[in-house]
């Protein structure tokens, strides 16, 4: 992107405005979700700059929104902090408990979409998968079609779907179903929900990785005499774990984020993070949202770094050098 | 001397002419069937392992899909409570004038739907066709259980004049047949009239196409900006050496990774009337404090916010082709004379177009089905389809209008995505 030495005074001024609007649209990029981060802090009910805020005044600032987040919902927030209030806090505080679910979620959604996605990111790099296109296309459609249709389409059938009780089907999933043996207001119905979307996300991943992945790896290690399942774990695994994290991280991040498919098919039991933060945004809004916004950006910034590492670890590994 | 350990060596010993049949393996099978035999063992194999995933997502995925859709054309709210009425109708051309044997048969029919408490469910889905009349169906049901006497059509009359009005029998006529496209018509603001004809629905009602029309406009709008404050970025980035371009990449991948409410609340609280880009307006002395710009819960509001969630899906693809373009192409054409916006239109520029089909495929599929972002910050003026949907299914109650609503949309999509799928490659999507 050097200027040359010979540029006109026509293309210098060009370069530098080009560079003059590059900037500005890296500003607007970026400096929305910075913004919020100094305005979580503020003293006041306010969300913009207060004047004391601007002349860095220490009384403009205060952690009262982060100190809500604890304390909504509790049954008594103004108690003395001892241990009942922690007790108290851990069971009964709204964003808490929102937080424990979107992590229980998170957590199995991913398991389920990471375990299923690898093993069909397996079978779609062998050369001679049948109707690979096809499939390809159906495994990803949950990413492409709306979230609303996906939402809706889930409202109907985890509400109807229902297995009646005293059969041997309710015997078995029993603990898994509401107790009209739905699936709608169930923490499974949400999980099976969210790992339905995060699949697309493991598959690309994964399959990326696979491209670059020499077979002759695998065809060296069964002359040795590795079973398919040892040559599995001691040779492809190790070599598309990055992969493969980066996609269930892809795939937890989704669940963590998604808040449609909770709105329609989820109980009050099963409130996350994202809809409790869209319930605060429609009725009360109140600075405590920018306070939970800004530990997301730092759990944004904290995944993004892991993503970014297990990228260069996995492009070392296969031996590709960063072009 | 061929060993059962070594089948290669079978072949060459039986193809050197010991043998003159087909060439065979080792324990006698031609060569041809054994290695069908092979490949479609690799075939099941491979098939096997992508099989769980495929079946999880037809039963969670294809499957609720699938019964929205027959949900939208199937309803059988009045069909199924009212039988006497529906056989009726379907014995009857459209526009047939009601005879007694008609309201005997729709008196015996509410009489029933009210002993069995479903008269509210078939006064809601005549009510989805002509508003206004649930309260006619549960008001008669409960004269009609207090005893009615024939004749049927005077009895009724008498309880409410509009039994007579050939526009309600017209209604009930379109839904006593439990599959009907009328959710279809009505999501393009159509309706039967009494004769079964199609026609538009009164000016106030049309809601649907001029909603469907301005999430396209937004859309298309949307990927346009995208492209236009995407493509320098993109460029830049390309034309970076790696380490510099890897660390500018971070403010691009940040706002990727970062949820989706956290930036729509940032875009409410930037844009809000007392909000930090209106205090720096009136600070610059821009413009005065009765001057503060209304940028949210509108159509201003669902733009940016958008433009700003969807810009590294445009930059994201465009720099990877970028990156695969040989500047020397670009400094061949200046040698030979190009000028340097020339040599952008001749040369770079088309290179580009991959990237930019595929960033601005993904960006419009995107945003046509977008929620959130247009129901927070988009006002009236600024909301989408889908919010018209969510709102069938929340507000109103009427499933069947949403599914049908729904469908169309995802009939959009998928025929973007199959164009995506022709034109890039879904193998080919990448993700950061």
């Amino acid at each position: 992107m050097a200027l040359p030495k010979y540029a006109s005074p026509l293309e210098r001024i060009w370069h530098w405005s080009y560079l003059a609007l590059c900037s500005a649209i890296f500003v607007f990029l970026i400096a929305p979700i910075l913004v919020i981060i100094p305005l979580s802090f503020n003293a006041d009910r306010f969300f913009t700059f207060t004047q004391e805020m601007l002349s860095f005044d220490p009384d403009g600032y205060s952690l009262q929104w982060y100190d809500e987040l604890l304390t909504f919902g509790m049954s008594a927030p103004d108690a003395p902090r001892n241990g009942s209030w922690f007790a108290d806090m851990w069971a009964n505080s709204k964003w808490v408990n929102a937080a424990k679910n979107s992590v229980i979620v998170g957590i199995f959604s991913t398991l389920v979409a990471t375990v299923l996605g690898t093993l069909a990111a397996l079978g779609l790099a062998r050369p001679e998968m049948p109707f690979r296109r096809l499939i390809m296309a159906t495994l990803i459609s949950p990413m492409i079609v709306p979230l609303i249709i996906t939402a809706t389409g889930l409202f109907f059938f985890y509400s109807s779907a229902c297995v009646p009780e005293g059969s041997w089907l309710h015997m078995l999933l029993g603990p898994f179903l509401s107790n009209r043996g739905c699936l709608a207001n169930t923490y499974t119905g949400v999980i099976l929900a969210h790992a339905t979307l995060g699949i697309p996300f493991v598959i690309i991943t994964v399959t990326a990785t696979l491209i670059g992945f020499d077979q002759s790896l695998n065809r060296a290690a069964a002359s040795l005499g590795a079973n398919p399942r040892t040559t599995f774990f001691q040779i492809t695994m190790p070599l598309i774990l990055p992969g493969i994290i980066s996609g269930a991280l892809f795939a937890f991040v989704t669940s963590f984020d998604e808040v449609v498919v909770v709105l329609f098919i989820a109980g009050p039991e099963q409130q996350t993070i994202p809809r409790q933060m869209w319930t605060g945004i429609r009725e009360q809004i109140s600075p405590a949202i920018l306070a939970i916004a800004t530990l997301l950006v730092v759990f944004s910034i904290a995944l993004l770094t892991t993503v970014e590492i297990l990228r260069r670890r996995s492009e070392k590994i296969r031996g590709i050098t960063p072009s | 001397m061929a060993t059962p350990l070594d089948p290669h060596a079978a072949i060459v010993t039986e193809a050197a002419g010991i043998d003159d049949g087909p060439l065979r393996t080792v324990d006698g099978q031609p060569l041809e069937k054994a290695l069908a035999r092979s490949s479609r063992a690799a075939r099941r194999r491979a098939f096997m392992l992508v099989l769980p995933l495929l079946a999880f997502i037809v039963i969670t995925f294809i499957m609720p899909i699938g019964q929205m859709l027959y949900r939208s054309v199937h309803n059988d709210g009045f069909a199924a409570n009212m039988p006497q009425i529906s056989a009726w109708f379907a014995e009857t051309k459209p526009g047939t004038e009601p005879d007694e044997a008609a309201y005997a048969a729709l008196a015996a029919d509410l009489l029933a739907s009210a002993e069995a408490r479903s008269i509210g469910v078939v006064g809601t889905r005549i009510n989805y066709e002509k508003s206004g009349t649930r309260s006619l169906f549960t008001s008669t049901g409960r004269q009609v259980r207090r005893g009615i006497e024939p004749p049927y059509r005077e009895a009724l009359l008498e309880i409410d004049d509009e039994w007579g009005d050939p526009e309600l029998w017209g209604a009930m006529r379109n839904v006593s047949s439990a599959y009907t496209d009328s959710f279809y018509l009505a999501s393009i603001d159509r309706t039967r009239n009494a004769q079964g004809e199609i026609e538009r629905v009164e000016e106030h009602r049309r809601i649907y196409i001029t909603l469907f029309m301005r999430t396209l406009a937004l859309s298309a709008l949307i990927t346009a900006l995208t492209f236009i404050l995407g493509f320098p970025v993109a460029h830049l980035l390309a034309t970076l050496p790696i380490r510099k371009s890897n660390m500018l990449m971070i403010l691009v991948l940040l706002p990727f990774w970062t949820s989706l409410l956290v930036r729509t609340t940032s875009w409410m609280v930037l844009l809000q009337q007392q909000g930090v880009i209106n205090d720096t307006l009136v600070w610059l002395g821009i413009i005065d404090q009765q001057g503060r710009l209304q940028m949210i819960y509108n159509q201003i509001g669902t733009i940016v916010a958008m433009t700003h969630i969807l810009l590294p899906f445009m930059i994201l693809p465009l720099y990877s082709v970028m990156r695969t373009i040989n500047p020397g192409y670009v400094r061949a054409a200046r040698s030979l004379g190009a000028t340097s916006w020339t040599a952008f239109r001749r040369i770079y520029f088309p290179l580009t177009l991959p990237g930019l089909g595929a960033g601005a495929l993904l960006v419009f599929i995107l945003a046509i089905g977008y929620y959130i972002t247009p129901a927070l910050v988009g006002g009236s003026s600024g909301q989408l389809i889908s919010n018209m949907i969510a709102e069938h299914m929340t507000g109103t109650l009427n499933w069947s209008m949403a599914a049908a609503l729904a469908a169309i949309l995802l009939g959009g999509v998928l025929i973007l995505y199959w164009i995506y799928d022709r034109l890039v490659g879904i193998d080919n999507l990448k993700l950061g």
